[in-house]
């Protein structure tokens, strides 16, 4: 089996320190520790203000903080979720000026004078909408972590179909897209469930739309 | 209580709730975001701070020198924790690996620091800061390289490495038709859409966790011992949790580093894995290579079966229990399973969803398909004709129920199976290649004792206590309806608590065995606390009737709620078992049945149908039931067509860590599914009569998928993922 | 992510000027992939200039009987525009492939352009990579590299440009308009857009620090039957293993253009005169010098096949 010496051999260049010992090659100080020698000053904050499930909201954030962030850990809206925080997963999904996104892969303070809407604007548990009462009533969530944002995406779904947005599966790209079985799941792929509760979903989303799946 | 013999009929047998296909109730809360996961929990203490784990850059070797000066000096930094500066810290019972590593490293992204800082912003920036010199040591990271160093794992939980019946050798070497393949199922992560994530508190010498996990009491004990304090003196909090499919069943470096992390800041620190540092630094499904022989007569007797499995882990781990079903799915006079591990200095491989079944049945079912052709059987008569009533490897004991049978038949008659070409590759519709397969499902029935405590207020109120935990399988609802269909009360006047280990301790979340065994524990509790109710209104308790919210005995009715007029009633117990699955071998049975498409030009490949029939005792609650199976079957279908860890054999870790590399099925990946449920009961499991069907709807899915691809090409293909590198050289010309 | 200051621009001149008057400045709009690659530190800028809401965002007629994209177009208005769907069908089909809704309704045109490579060693920073840390090695070859590039690469870089779009707009000759620090303006011809990795990878693209792209360009429609065919082992929400983007002719002439086998859409002129005579022989010419490793020579026949099975479908 090759072990890391033989690669060494092999791949010049690339264990820039060699086989014994290494220095991970992305930790390698860019600037001395030494010359660094009051603490550092706090980091660049910037103010936003946007309208979230209809309240208008005044932040003042470290420029690094997520739209999701933003949510969860100060306005403690925590409906949305993280599940990756690369955009790989969708469970951070919410509704901004009408179209869904990655809250994760946004920053809050480029959302100043937007309006956010997000799963605990749609409906609480007594007051639930239409969308969150068929995902009851479906089953169409298990662990539920990837739900708020699999209805945010359901809700904003049926919205780019009637706005005539089409889809890797739209067969003709010159006429209206329709609510079908086949639709909803490409346009619903970009929240992932690993529970697995896909086919009651698409059930679900078919339901409020008036189809059957 | 204790359960020794075959129940009777009792309360639950009136099946008013318990049965019934009621929508789960913590629905409401999960559909509006206002479920509490664990690191939402602002409300439980104040001055929380972010922690932020540093991991290993390396997979093996020791940290040859570490600075923490930048890091330190960085903003809002509060805390750094590493081992030099954690104390003494022991390594958990159920941890391969420890939790918090320095100077030796064991796996690739083990934790080796945290840093907590005011802000998850900070935090995040400081980490990157911590600066570490590593001397890269040599390990071994590839399984198929390693197996001349594998071994006979030592006896874990009852289960030997090997098993022997008859004369597999000879009888094999007799056999008119055989079969003799090699198989390969690759490692797999859980990727459950909760990352692991933890917020800890101490108050004195007492720590709390709100963590996300499906183990309490095992988690409680292994952190006690890790950190050298009093179990006592912990409490684990974990009422929703994001998923776990088995990578929540321990501690891991959230938790602990939480702990430490707040003791180091003198405040309440909450931590999460991010998505990119989870696969490495948690457990994984690991990787085997599977050897499976099967000799029969002409006519399709199994006369010699035979499986063996190879897998690795770290030191100190355990193999893939690969063989499991085999020693238990068919007839076959001679026999022989056997498992071998080897020392791999990948991650800690560990139990996920159907640990042994699932990655067994992914090749025995494959063998079993291509058994059946060599022979000119239809699958599904194949293993009709090798069907057993008993255990094969000790024919004195019968399976409790069995009907394995009838699930293949079930199934063929609804999918249309009399519409599968048995000759591979002929079925055209336009593009697409299709073809259908098929494959048994098995998972043995495992029943842990569990406890619960019940409480009856003056207004009629039901509330259940057990640190059970509801990882998206239905605990809530269906310990709900065994409280109401005990106390005579409708679902709305119970209340049920979960995951607190200041509550009665359960069976947990693990192996399938949650749903019978908590709710038989409920059943305990409730059958006390019915006691308690006739007792304290005077009630004759043997004839003393519970229904409609109120109780009855001869001609005097009250209303439950009177029994607690002058202070609650609280009724405690747990269910403990004999020896009932010592007699009688209990599983659960099922048929997968799948079509797929498979593009003629591409290779691509789509599932088109799926249908799943389970045989699995009573079901507590169809709907969440059939959720829990439709969610296996997409896993299955994840196993069968895409999931793979890819392992650097040169570094030594898992490449494709994110959800992005690792690809799980999306809703285009999943058509409609159907599932099945045959009605029955089996008085010897519990009380309740049920057995599980989350694990149960995994097994043999990817078999079924894997078979179906064969019959749509032609093309068999032994090694998972079946992705289309693996057909594209092998599919008919295209013009 | 390190710390960084931030502004947000109302015109291109004040982006570009303030990209002058800034020390390692970048540009962001829809942030899908900067903020994604900031994260894991990837990307460090110290100042962010946010030129999301530019007024780069409309789709205008070209007078040569083309369409302008403006810069900061989404991918979704793009993908949905009743002229693009129309008149450049590949451009759509090529979009609503890639990414998933959410993010299609966050990236721009730009951005998704200059979008950089998914290869799981660039993504961590443990490992090393030529690309992110230049003269660290390259961990993909010898490695994990079933998803790497087969053609183009270099001793220095096997990945692969990740877009759909940019497959389309390869195939549709479009050029990119752009504006730099001093106000100059110039166009760049997509085939001229990428940067073959060499020894330099981590240089990825023609243009200058500070350059920023304002417009894609479409020359006028040229008809045809367009089909975009991208394969991948899930179904959705995954990059190409490869992708097959062609226009083609009644007379059996045409255009294609791959995607997941190169640092660039992949594009060979010379190729496409041997549509007539099918697959094989326009892939003999189109992947002439191919180096696939062992995990990714599956993609030569697999882009033979899937041109088969694209032309098949563009005959009906």
């Amino acid at each position: 089996m090759q072990t890391p010496g033989d690669f060494d051999l092999s791949r010049r260049g690339v264990l820039a320190g060699g086989a014994a010992s290494i220095a991970a090659v992305t930790i390698v100080p860019t600037e001395p520790a030494a010359a660094r020698s009051k603490p550092a000053p706090a980091p660049p904050a910037a103010k936003v203000a946007f309208e979230v499930n209809g309240t208008r909201r005044e932040l003042e954030l470290d420029t690094r903080t997520s739209l999701l962030d933003a949510l969860r850990e100060h306005l403690h809206l925590t409906g949305t979720k993280k599940g990756c925080d690369h955009g790989q997963c969708g469970a951070c999904t919410v509704i901004v000026d009408g179209r869904r996104i990655n809250s994760c892969l946004s920053l809050a303070v480029m959302h100043d004078g937007d309006k956010i809407t997000t799963i605990e604007g749609l409906g609480t548990p007594d007051k639930m909408h239409a969308m969150q009462t068929a995902f009851v009533e479906h089953d169409g969530y298990q662990c539920g972590y990837c739900t708020p944002g699999q209805i945010c995406s359901a809700v904003a779904v049926l919205d780019e179909i009637k706005a005539g947005i089409p889809s890797h599966v739209t067969a003709d790209l010159t006429a209206p897209p329709q609510v079908t079985a086949l639709e909803l799941r490409e346009r619903m792929s970009g929240n992932i469930c690993r529970c697995g509760a896909y086919s009651n979903i698409i059930d679900a989303i078919s339901d409020v739309a008036g189809v059957k799946a | 209580m204790k359960f020794e013999t075959p129940a009777t009929t009792n309360p639950i047998d009136q099946l008013k709730i318990i049965g019934k296909p009621t929508n789960r109730i913590d629905g409401p809360l999960k559909t509006t975001g206002t479920a509490p996961y664990a690191y939402e929990r602002h409300d439980v203490a104040a001055n929380q701070a972010y922690g932020y784990i540093v991991g290993s850059a390396i997979a093996k070797g020791r940290i040859a020198s570490m600075n923490l000066d930048e890091a330190r000096a960085a903003p809002g930094v509060i805390a750094i924790v590493t081992a030099d500066t954690a104390g003494k810290l022991a390594k958990g019972d159920f941890n391969t690996a420890k939790l918090l590593g320095g100077p030796a490293v064991d796996h690739y992204h083990q934790a080796i620091a945290l840093v907590v800082a005011e802000s998850f912003e900070q935090a995040r920036a400081a980490a990157s800061l911590v600066r570490v010199e590593y001397a890269r040591g040599k390990g071994k990271f590839e399984l198929a390289a390693a197996l001349d160093t594998a071994i006979t794992p030592p006896t874990v939980f009852g289960t030997v490495a090997d098993t022997s019946v008859g004369d597999f050798a000879a009888a094999f070497a007799a056999a008119p038709v055989q079969l003799d393949a090699r198989y390969t199922t690759p490692d797999h992560t859980h990727a459950m859409m909760e990352p692991h994530a933890s917020i800890a508190a101490w108050a004195g010498d007492k720590l709390t966790l709100w963590t996300s996990n499906q183990m309490i009491a095992w988690s409680v004990g292994d952190m006690a011992k890790t950190l050298g304090i009093p179990k006592e003196n912990i409490r684990l909090d974990s009422p929703y949790i994001g998923g776990g499919f088995g990578g929540k069943l321990f501690n891991r470096a959230d938790a602990l580093l939480a702990a430490l992390g707040a003791k180091a800041a003198g405040r309440p620190v909450k931590v999460a894995l991010p998505r990119p540092f989870m696969t490495n630094n948690t457990t994984h499904r690991p990787a085997t290579i599977q050897r499976i022989r099967l000799g029969a007569t002409a006519d399709g007797k199994i006369t010699a079966i035979g499986h063996e499995s190879w897998s690795g882990d770290l030191p100190g781990g355990g193999p893939e229990v690969a063989v499991a079903q085999t020693r238990l799915l068919y007839a076959g006079a001679n026999r022989m399973t056997a498992m071998r591990l080897a020392v791999l200095d990948l991650p800690e491989g560990n139990a996920m969803r159907a640990p042994g079944e699932a990655p067994g049945l992914m090749a025995l079912e494959i063998a079993m398909d291509e058994m059946a052709e060599k022979l000119g059987l239809d699958p599904i008569e194949f293993r009709v004709i090798n069907d057993t009533q008993v255990d094969p490897e000790k024919p004195s004991r019968p399976f409790s129920q069995r009907r394995l049978n009838e699930c293949l038949q079930t199934g063929a008659a609804k999918f249309g199976w009399s519409k599968r070409n048995a000759k591979a590759g002929q079925t055209r519709d336009g593009r697409w290649l299709v073809g259908m397969g098929v494959a048994a499902a098995f998972r043995n029935n495992l029943n842990a004792t569990s406890a619960a405590r019940v409480r009856l207020d003056k207004s009629g109120v039901v509330t259940v206590e057990t640190d059970m935990t509801d990882i998206g399988t239905g605990s809530y609802t269906i310990i709900a309806q065994t409280a109401a269909e005990m106390m005579g009360v409708p679902l709305d006047k119970v209340v049920v608590k979960l995951g607190d280990s200041a509550f009665p301790v359960s069976a947990g979340s693990g192996g399938q065995w949650g749903a019978n065994s908590s709710t038989a524990g409920v059943y305990a509790a409730c059958a006390k606390l019915r006691e308690a109710v006739a007792q304290k209104l005077g009630f004759n308790a043997a004839d003393t009737v519970f229904a409609g919210g109120k109780v009855k005995s001869g001609r005097r009715s009250v209303v439950l709620g009177e029994a607690a007029s002058d202070g609650e009633l609280v009724a405690e117990d747990m269910m403990e078992y004999g020896d009932l699955a010592e007699k009688y071998q209990q599983s659960t049975f099922g048929a997968h049945f799948v079509e797929v498409g498979v593009h003629a030009a591409t290779g691509e490949i789509r599932v088109r149908r799926m249908l799943a029939v389970c045989a699995a005792g009573r079901i507590l609650n169809p709907k969440a039931a059939r959720s829990q199976v439709i969610g296996a079957m997409t896993m299955g279908a994840g196993a069968a067509l895409m999931e793979e860890l890819a392992v650097d054999k040169r570094f030594g870790f898992f490449v494709n860590h994110d959800l992005a590399g690792y690809e799980v099925p999306v809703h285009a990946d999943i058509p409609h599914q159907d599932v099945i449920f045959l009605d029955e009961t089996d008085p010897t499991t519990s009380p309740m009569k049920a057995k599980g069907v989350g694990e149960l709807g995994i097994c043999g899915v990817a078999a079924a998928v894997a078979n179906a691809v064969y019959n749509a090409t032609g093309v068999r293909v032994r090694n998972y993922p079946v992705t289309l590198d693996k057909l594209i050289d092998k599919l008919p010309d295209i013009a | 992510m390190k710390s960084f200051t931030y502004e947000r621009v109302d015109t291109p001149a004040a982006a570009t000027a303030a990209f002058a008057r800034s020390k390692d400045a970048r540009f962001i709009a829809g942030g899908t992939n900067l903020l994604d690659l900031m994260k894991l530190e990837i990307e460090t800028p110290a100042h962010l200039i946010d030129v999301s809401r530019l007024a780069l965002d409309k789709i205008e007629a070209t007078t040569a009987g083309g369409l302008r994209i403006g810069a900061m177009v989404r991918n979704t208005d793009l993908a949905s525009d009743e002229r693009v769907r129309r008149d450049y069908g590949l451009l759509s089909r090529a979009l609503v492939a890639g990414a998933s809704g959410q993010l299609r309704n966050k990236a721009t045109t730009a951005g998704n352009l200059l979008q950089r490579t998914r290869c799981p060693y660039f993504y961590d920073t443990n490992q090393p990579c030529n690309k992110r840390q230049p003269g660290s090695g390259c961990a993909a070859i010898g490695g994990f590299s079933r998803l790497h590039a087969v053609i183009g690469a270099s001793e220095a870089c096997i990945a692969t440009h990740p877009s759909d779009m940019a497959v389309a707009m390869r195939a549709l000759d479009a050029t990119i308009e752009t504006v730099d620090a001093a106000g100059k303006e110039r166009t760049i011809a997509i085939a001229d857009f990428y940067r073959a990795p060499g020894k330099t990878p981590h240089l990825e693209t023609a243009l200058a620090p500070g350059e920023l792209v304002t417009a894609v360009t479409l020359p006028k429609p040229v008809g045809g039957t367009h089909v975009y065919h991208k394969v991948r082992d899930r179904a959705s929400y995954a990059f190409a293993l490869i992708a097959v983007g062609a226009i083609v002719q009644r007379d059996g002439s045409g255009r294609v253009a791959l995607g997941g086998v190169g640092y660039k859409p992949w594009r060979v002129e010379a190729a496409e005169a041997e549509l007539p005579r099918g697959a094989k022989a326009v892939t003999a010419k189109l992947l002439a010098g191919a180096k696939p490793s062992h995990e990714n020579a599956y993609k030569l026949p697999l882009v033979e096949r899937t041109l088969a099975g694209v032309l098949a479908q563009a005959r009906g």
